[in-house]
């Protein structure tokens, strides 16, 4: 269904032709999956956004909240997409209380701005989250990616204190509040978090901010084999060491990260790349608290028969940092068709590790896996041309994690595939509470005008 | 109900019936028969028979909670969760157990302790309360200041939908598909489903533990000390503040070793590496200083800090001593606020006739005044109540809501339009009937009876006692 030209006219009349755009220059650069919208709205205000949502209801048409259009492909493939809402413009601070360390930030904030604008103020948001440079504050929320400093600060749900958004009738709506401990009325913005655009327009976020460490220190330790790798990793986590995060690289990771780092000119820390598997660990505090952490560190690798340990120098650390924060990122260009699913696992055991590695390999394709201390697992298979044939036996992989999954009671999302895998790959045996989950969506959006299908399961 | 679950399951007398009208709230509310499930499919059949008769049904764990949320407001079937009450499953190695609604909080702890694991989540009645009402409320506590609430403790359900259908959500790492179903269905007081089964985060116990006990001459300063705490970043695990009046209280009952000349303390526990917590104790300690602290104690051993702790968690029961009734109001206000919340306290305590006491999380600024009053004399009633509500405005007003961990039950489901608009309600409304249609399920809780959103709509055939 595409937006009949005088109902746009209608839709410009209300909120000025500046802010309705249908040029075909500018809707190919919205498009989504090869879905090409009939129009972009870029609403200056919350009641605006309102405004195209009760439109979208009157004409039936689907809309699809924007940010800065960083991770427009995760998720399936919309069934319809008819306006895209660009929210970027909507990018003001509402609230900063220093001293309750709690803030109020419109939709289209950018993360980047938000960081330094709390870095002024001794504080930081722990959404350390691909695209980081880019991504809005809404889409940060939206998309559900995992930040890379789960394992110390908890994902959105544990800081994200209160939202408002537009739901599916055109309401301004709130849920929670912008106090650090809450319990008035459902916590419906906790819904919002990984919801795709498929429940509301976010318009606004409310968050819990943290101190800035005064320190923070990064090591890392090679291994010849991932069980030792393992072992490492739940040493340090029966120790009870605070690390802000810990990931467990295969060589194909260290060895993409330290080429892309080198080419880059930033630093890269000695031996990354050289052993089958390193654990890069992170953590900060004051500098008692981080070296007693490097000693630690260093003793659990000399236990667990590393065979490469560093403690990594202050630029080395964030350009490692950053790249892990970003692997999502630079794992999706990494190829020219490629996919990237993620699993979410109780335990992750060398067999399991194994059983992926072996299903990339049966069809001769390179792959590499980067494991986060909070079991969320990244499996990546590459395909080196986007030719039909070549890309074919992706899909082979995603049925295979799947089945992997399944097995593991692990939940699985396939954050990247090409788009003609995608169409095949939408299915809801995934999700057993699909039922449940098609409620939630029925409750927030009645018309069905949010990015139908475009939660696995065609919610 | 009798021929299903047998007799000993099923009490229906008069006298029975009376016991399960209270809670810990000042609410009452009388089931029509009070039923104890042994399973998951017990429940089921219980919430379709109730169904079948049209007969409301509401959830209830050890009664403890302080919002009337376990009342049977309108009649109806109870089902009481006791005697679900098996931890089912320890997963050390990936800190998970799962449990039955019926475990009281502290059992969980008592189970992994040894491991060196915890379940962080602490109400002050963790001794008898249970998890099942813990995920109703999304319960907090002291401790979850720097460990959270409930809710961030929850990684997959198992419920009982008001129709009989057994549904599970989330899973046990905690990432699931889809929305966030735990993150719904955890606080939602009862009223979207029935919860039969837990799966929690176990947290590990720290390297090392202090507690600090500041003492100060004033409230004004105690309360100014936090919001210096909390300013500088400094996040210990727990700020608890007592005034001078509750706590020569406690100290009359407990002994636990409060000052009883001094104006205010503030309770306060540092956990991590020894090396965090011992800048963080010197850290406090310049706060405390700077804001006129007479003394800043550190408990020297385990005996010491337990009973600095069993004065703080005893102090609604010594307070029991002194009047026939407290009220233990629960607000919350951004932690910048406090003195002014806590001035504004005391101005409404005097315009109503009351002292109000202060005993609470002051480290996420989670206030619990305490009104004591005479239940026999009906004006005082009515009183407390309102002092209540403009406490909560009060709360409100200064950025905060109306409840940080009790719930709104159907203590303040009138109060709700003071933080929600029609459009907010016209929401959870629907997402309450996507789950709950009939209202069968705990009804008249959290929306406002008031407002034309939120009427009990129960469609009740006689009591379930003639019809059961």
């Amino acid at each position: 269904m595409t937006v009949a030209a005088d109902r746009t006219a209608r839709l410009s009349e209300a909120l000025g032709a500046k802010r309705v755009v249908m040029a075909d220059e500018e809707l190919a650069t919205y498009v989504i999956d090869g879905l090409v919208p009939s129009a972009i709205v870029r609403p200056a205000s919350a009641e605006e956004a309102a405004e195209v949502v009760r439109f979208a209801i009157a004409e039936k048409v689907a809309v699809l909240p924007v940010g800065s259009k960083s991770k427009c492909e995760l998720g399936m493939t919309p069934e319809r997409y008819d306006i895209a809402v660009d929210m970027a413009a909507l990018r003001g601070i509402a609230h900063f209380d220093a001293g309750d360390l709690t803030l109020s930030v419109d939709a289209g904030l950018p993360l980047r701005e938000l960081d330094a604008f709390l870095k002024e103020q001794g504080q930081f948001l722990p959404l350390a989250v691909p695209c980081f440079e880019s991504t809005t504050a809404a889409g940060a929320i939206a998309s559900g990616m995992d930040s890379a400093l789960r394992l110390q600060y908890g994902s959105p749900r544990d800081f994200l204190i209160g939202a408002e958004f537009i739901d599916g009738t055109g309401s301004l709506c709130k849920s929670g509040g912008r106090v650090v401990k809450n319990v008035t009325g459902y916590d419906l913005h906790k819904l919002l978090i990984g919801s795709l655009g498929t429940l509301a327009v976010i318009t606004r976020l409310n968050f819990r901010t943290f101190p800035l460490p005064a320190v923070s220190g990064g090591h890392l330790a090679g291994f010849d084999d991932l069980q030792s790798a393992l072992e490492f990793r739940n040493a340090a986590a029966k120790a009870g060491l605070p690390l802000a995060n810990l990931e467990v690289l295969s060589q194909e990771v260290s060895s993409m990260i330290r080429a892309i780092l080198q080419k880059s000119g930033h630093p890269h820390p000695p031996g990354l790349g050289q052993q089958d598997w390193a654990v890069y660990s992170s953590f900060e505090g004051n500098q008692q608290v981080v070296q007693r952490i490097e000693r630690e560190l260093e003793t659990i690798a000399r236990q667990t028969k590393a065979v490469h340990t560093a403690i990594l120098e202050k630029a080395e650390d964030e350009s490692l940092g950053g790249m892990l924060r970003e692997s999502f990122e630079w794992l999706r260009w990494a190829s020219p068709a490629n996919v990237i699913c993620r699993l979410a696992l109780p335990q992750v055991n060398a067999a399991t590790v194994a059983r992926l590695s072996q299903l990339a390999k049966s069809v001769d394709l390179r792959s590499a896996v980067l494991l986060r201390a909070t079991g969320i697992f990244y499996f990546a298979v590459f395909a080196e041309s986007d030719d039909p044939q070549t890309v074919a036996p992706l899909s082979k992989i995603v049925i295979g994690v799947r089945a992997i999954a399944e097995s593991e009671k692990a939940s699985c999302t396939v954050l990247h595939a090409p788009t003609a895998l995608k169409k095949t790959i939408a299915r809801s045996d995934s999700m057993p509470d699909a039922v449940l989950q098609q409620r939630v969506k029925r409750a927030f959006d009645p018309s069905n005008i949010f990015a139908p299908g475009r939660v696995v399961g065609g919610i | 109900m009798k021929s299903l679950l047998g007799s000993q399951n099923v009490l229906d007398s008069e006298l029975d019936l009376l016991l399960y009208e209270f809670d810990g709230s000042v609410e009452k509310a009388r089931p029509d028969l009070v039923v104890f499930p042994h399973t998951t499919a017990e429940v089921s059949r219980i919430a379709k028979l109730a169904a079948l008769h049209e007969v409301p049904i509401v959830g209830r764990g050890a009664g403890t909670g302080l919002s009337g949320g376990a009342l049977a407001r309108g009649g109806g079937v109870m089902i009481v969760f006791a005697r679900m009450n098996k931890i089912l499953e320890v997963d050390i190695e990936n800190q998970r157990a799962v449990v039955q609604p019926g475990v009281v909080n502290q059992d969980i702890t008592r189970a992994v302790e040894d491991a060196g694991l915890c379940f962080a989540p602490d109400p002050s009645s963790a001794k008898s309360c249970t998890i099942g009402g813990n995920v109703a409320e999304n319960a907090g506590g002291p401790h979850t200041l720097a460990y959270g609430v409930t809710t961030n403790h929850v990684t997959a359900l198992e419920l009982v939908l008001p129709d009989g259908e057994i549904v599970r959500l989330g899973s046990k790492h905690g990432d699931a598909n889809g929305y966030d179903l735990c993150g719904l269905f955890v606080g939602s007081e009862g009223t979207l489903a029935l919860v039969t089964e837990i799966t929690v985060k176990l947290a590990r116990k720290a390297q090392a533990v202090k507690t600090l006990l500041a003492i100060f001459e004033t409230i004004e300063d105690a309360s100014q000390a936090v919001v210096e705490i909390t300013a500088n970043g400094i996040t210990p695990a727990a700020c608890e503040m007592m005034d001078g009046w509750t706590l020569r209280v406690v100290e009359d009952y407990i002994h636990a070793g409060f000052p009883r000349d001094s104006g205010a303390v503030l309770l306060l526990e540092l956990e991590g590496l020894p090396e965090a917590v011992e800048s963080q104790a010197a850290a406090i300690e310049a706060v405390c200083g700077k804001c006129h602290a007479r003394q800043v104690r550190l408990a020297k051993d385990s005996r010491e800090r337990e009973l600095l702790w069993k004065g703080r968690k005893n102090a609604f029961g010594a307070l029991g001593r002194i009047a026939p009734a407290n009220y233990v109001l629960d607000g919350v206000i951004p932690r910048s606020k406090l003195p002014q919340a806590l001035q504004r306290i005391q101005e409404i305590g005097k315009k109503y006739g009351f002292h109000v006491g202060n005993i609470f999380h002051a480290g996420d600024g989670n206030l619990h005044p305490i009104v004591l009053y005479d239940p026999r004399n009906p004006g005082q009633f009515d009183n407390a109540i309102a002092a209540s509500a403009e406490i909560i405005r009060a709360c409100v007003e200064m950025g905060g809501a109306l409840t940080g961990e009790h719930g709104v039950g159907m203590e303040k489901n009138e109060l709700m339009s003071v933080l929600f608009t029609d459009a907010d309600f016209a929401l959870m409304r629907r997402v309450h009937d996507e789950f709950n249609p009939d209202s069968s399920l705990n009804p008249g809780k959290i929306f406002p009876l008031s407002k034309g959103c939120g009427e009990i709509r129960i469609k009740k055939k006689g009591t379930a006692g003639v019809a059961l």
